[in-house]
């Protein structure tokens, strides 16, 4: 099992170094030190030694792959890409345009990102899969029609949508909820109300959709017919078989997501002026201020190969069949 | 004459694309199986209205992918022409009276006068609050004598249509079992709507304008090719990488499969939001330092578009390889293709032969799929401000403006509205169509 997760934690080294390859390429390549310089510095009268000097202060003043003024093996590490990798790799993101740490700003805002993110997802996976459960039991009906009706209708609809016209209904006119903001601890509860509840409704269309799928999936198999032929209720059968048999497939699209909440919801959070990850990624996008984009791009693939163990390991907890 | 037709490089996409089209319905026309198989989708009266839909708005993209530009000036000796700057597109021609008759600001749908109060000072030199009337709305208007006048020029060329293929229908006389009723009804519905609207908005602004009094029905017409050219031509530029590395990698294994592997989980780990924002903004300053590259602001658009689509095509062929990779592993183990490589058949006739029809199921439920996610993605990417030019007509670029709208006392809604309504019916249609399409193809549903 250890030996198994090290093996996987060792596979993604590779895949880290791909990715801080294509950041690289996208953010040093093409926007090269030199155009960083003169932006940051403004158009006028730009001087080529004022541009050294700010490369030399950042520390881009280097080749980027092969620095042939270096000797033997330093050729290929006393590089941008390998300097900028190794900082990437030790969780040092470096500084912000506005001259701030990149690393303790993360660490601030991941508590507001959860505080959203979390409680959304909680409420989703158990309203989602509740809901499908009823369709199931009710399948063929017209519920189950309808509801499939309406949950398409639901999917159809942007999210952008739920989110203007839940600010416009339950804060501007009914004065439930106050538009935006944020606060620590228990007081802060009527800022998350809204978005959770919006960030639910708006996954409840294809959630519902794709349980359901999962569990008639389920319904069809023998194991069924005979947990049925031995005289369980319908209700039995559901919890008792199609349920944890279902569990499987639920585990590999959810397992894989729970890491990732760390990185907020770029739009949720933006709507509703919550001071977490998703928000800080849109301002610095907005900003183009690339040193949080390549940390964010980082910090969301390590999230992401992290959710890919977690999955693994939960395959071995909850199937009996599968061992490492 | 006196113009001439331009391209851009999405007109030349859209057109490619629908010779794809023809050439692909050629093909299956000749196969009676993948026929049987069209037919059964279109059985369903969801699948037909829908269908029906979506050609629909694919129609005002096509009439939107028509540029022309015109004669400006003509040399004496008629040596050199010279073409205005401008392009138009048929759908401009279209709706000319609603460009060029612009409001000043915001009014609302069918509205005689302006929504927000001016100051306006009399001969007497008091000053007063008043709505002023619209400058290109009549005010003596007949809005219901107006209505039903368009919805009877509506009835009247849907039912020429309708009569036309029923004709045709008898004269080719061959019975079929599809849901003809629904198709008549949707496509009577479709035209008497727009007939509505059209012959409405020579005499008002029928769905309102915006703050600088720019019609909101046009705007929203405009953004239907936006909207459907993310949508289809994305998944243009990745199907052919999707196919060729994921068939590549399930029959050959070895180190390509290991390669190919290693491409998508590396792809497909950065968050896809990020991944397109990283790309974006890499792509607005190479567009920066190239101004070379464009002409005029639509072409600027245009290209930005373009390299859009290009970046969404790179980010999301990952998850169609993996399901095609894992296909191609699974039908190369079956028996008829060991049969036929026994029989010396090359591997290129494997493939073309054994293995694509065998993954077409997925590569169309996968297009139908991705096609409405990545209408609403649109939407979303605009808003983050990694979408398309902000000088494009797009729904994203209405629901971001429609947002500080709200915020207005009194509410402006009708832009959000209409952005909402139009994009609303295209995924709609799209989800149900790609739901028939997934029940008849995927062969794990025959039950």
């Amino acid at each position: 099992m250890f030996g198994y997760i090290l093996k996987r934690m060792l596979y993604a080294i590779p895949i880290l170094i791909g990715v801080n390859l294509i950041t690289f390429v996208l953010f040093f390549m093409v926007n090269s030190p030199d155009d960083m310089a003169r932006a940051q510095l403004g158009a006028k009268q730009v001087t080529p030694q004022m541009i050294e000097a700010w490369k030399v202060d950042k520390g881009y003043d280097k080749a980027l792959f092969v620095n042939e003024k270096a000797k033997g093996i330093e050729k290929l590490t006393d590089t941008l890409f390998v300097q900028e990798s190794l900082k990437l790799f030790s969780f040092n993101f470096g500084y912000s345009d506005a001259n701030r740490d990149i690393g303790t700003e993360i660490k601030e805002r991941m508590g507001p990102s959860l505080a959203i993110a979390l409680p959304t997802f909680m409420i989703a996976l158990i309203t989602n899969i509740s809901l499908a459960l009823l369709l199931v039991l009710f399948r063929g009906s017209a519920l189950d029609t309808g509801m499939m009706i309406v949950a398409v209708m639901i999917m159809s609809v942007s999210g952008l949508f739920y989110i203007i016209a839940g600010q416009v209904l339950f804060s501007k006119m009914w004065h439930w909820v106050p538009i935006s903001g944020y606060e620590e601890g228990w007081s802060g509860i009527k800022f998350i109300l809204l978005p959770v509840l919006i960030g639910v409704f708006s996954g409840i269309g294809s959630g519902v959709r794709w349980y359901r799928s999962i569990f008639l999936e389920q319904i069809n198999q023998d194991y069924v017919r005979t947990a049925r032929a031995k005289g369980l209720s319908e209700l039995k059968v559901l919890f008792g078989h199609v349920l944890r048999n279902g569990m499987l497939p639920i585990l590999t699209g959810v397992v894989v997501v729970i890491p990732t909440l760390f990185m907020g919801s770029l739009i949720m959070e933006s709507f509703f002026g919550i001071p977490g990850l998703g928000s800080y990624t849109i301002d610095a996008i907005n900003a183009q201020d690339f040193a949080i984009v390549k940390a964010m791009v980082f910090l969301g693939s390590v999230l992401y190969i992290i959710g890919l163990i977690l999955t693994d390991i939960s395959y071995t907890l909850f199937d009996p069949r599968v061992k490492l | 004459m006196n113009m001439t037709l331009t391209f851009l490089w999405t007109d030349i996409m859209v057109w490619f694309l629908v010779v794809v089209l023809i050439a692909w319905g050629w093909v299956i026309s000749r196969s009676g199986q993948v026929k049987k198989q069209w037919h059964t989708i279109f059985k369903s009266g969801i699948a037909m209205a829908s269908a029906l839909v979506l050609l629909f708005y694919l129609l005002f993209t096509l009439l939107d992918s028509v540029h022309l530009r015109f004669v400006a000036d003509v040399n004496e000796n008629k040596q050199s022409v010279q073409y205005q700057g401008e392009m138009v597109s048929l759908l401009d021609l279209m709706f000319t009276h609603n460009i060029e008759n612009s409001e000043r600001t915001y009014s609302a749908p069918f509205a005689t006068h302006e929504y927000v109060k001016s100051i306006v000072v009399d001969e007497k030199g008091v000053s007063q609050q008043v709505n002023l009337p619209l400058k290109h709305v009549s005010s003596s208007n007949h809005f219901w004598k107006d209505s039903l006048f368009a919805l009877l020029v509506g009835a009247g060329i849907a039912f020429f249509f309708i009569v036309l293929h029923l004709f045709w229908r008898r004269r080719t006389g061959k019975e079929s079992k599809l849901p003809w009723k629904i198709a008549y009804l949707t496509l009577a519905i479709l035209i008497i709507a727009f007939t509505w609207l059209y012959l409405l908005s020579f005499s008002y602004h029928v769905l309102g304008t915006d703050k600088v009094g720019g019609d909101v029905l046009y705007q929203s017409l405009k953004s239907i090719r936006t909207g459907v050219l993310i949508g289809i031509l994305t998944t243009l530029i990745m199907l052919p990488v999707a196919i060729i590395l994921g068939v590549s990698a399930g029959l050959l294994g070895g180190w390509v499969d290991d390669v190919i592997q290693y491409l998508y989980t590396t792809l497909s780990s950065i968050p896809g939001v990020l991944l397109i924002a990283a790309g974006v903004l890499s792509m607005q300053i190479l567009m920066d330092n190239n101004p070379q590259w464009f002409e005029s602001t639509l072409e600027r658009s245009d290209i930005r578009l373009v390299f859009l689509i290009v970046i969404l095509g790179i980010t999301s062929w990952t998850g169609l390889c993996r399901l095609l990779r894992a296909e191609t592993l699974k039908i190369s183990q079956v028996e008829f293709v060991t049969a036929a490589k026994a029989f010396g058949v090359g591997k290129w006739t494997i493939i073309r032969r054994h293995i694509i029809p065998n993954l077409m199921h997925i590569i169309l439920i996968s297009i139908v799929l991705d096609f409405s996610g990545l209408v609403l993605a649109e939407a979303v990417l605009s808003y983050v401000g990694v979408g398309v030019d902000p000088t494009t007509f797009s729904w994203g670029n209405m629901i971001n403006q429609a947002r500080l709208e709200m915020a207005r006392e009194p509410m402006v809604w009708w832009s959000l509205f209409s952005a909402f309504i139009f994009m609303f019916i295209l995924v709609l249609a799209a989800n149900l169509f790609s739901d028939r399409i997934q029940t008849v193809l995927d062969p794990r549903n025959k039950t």
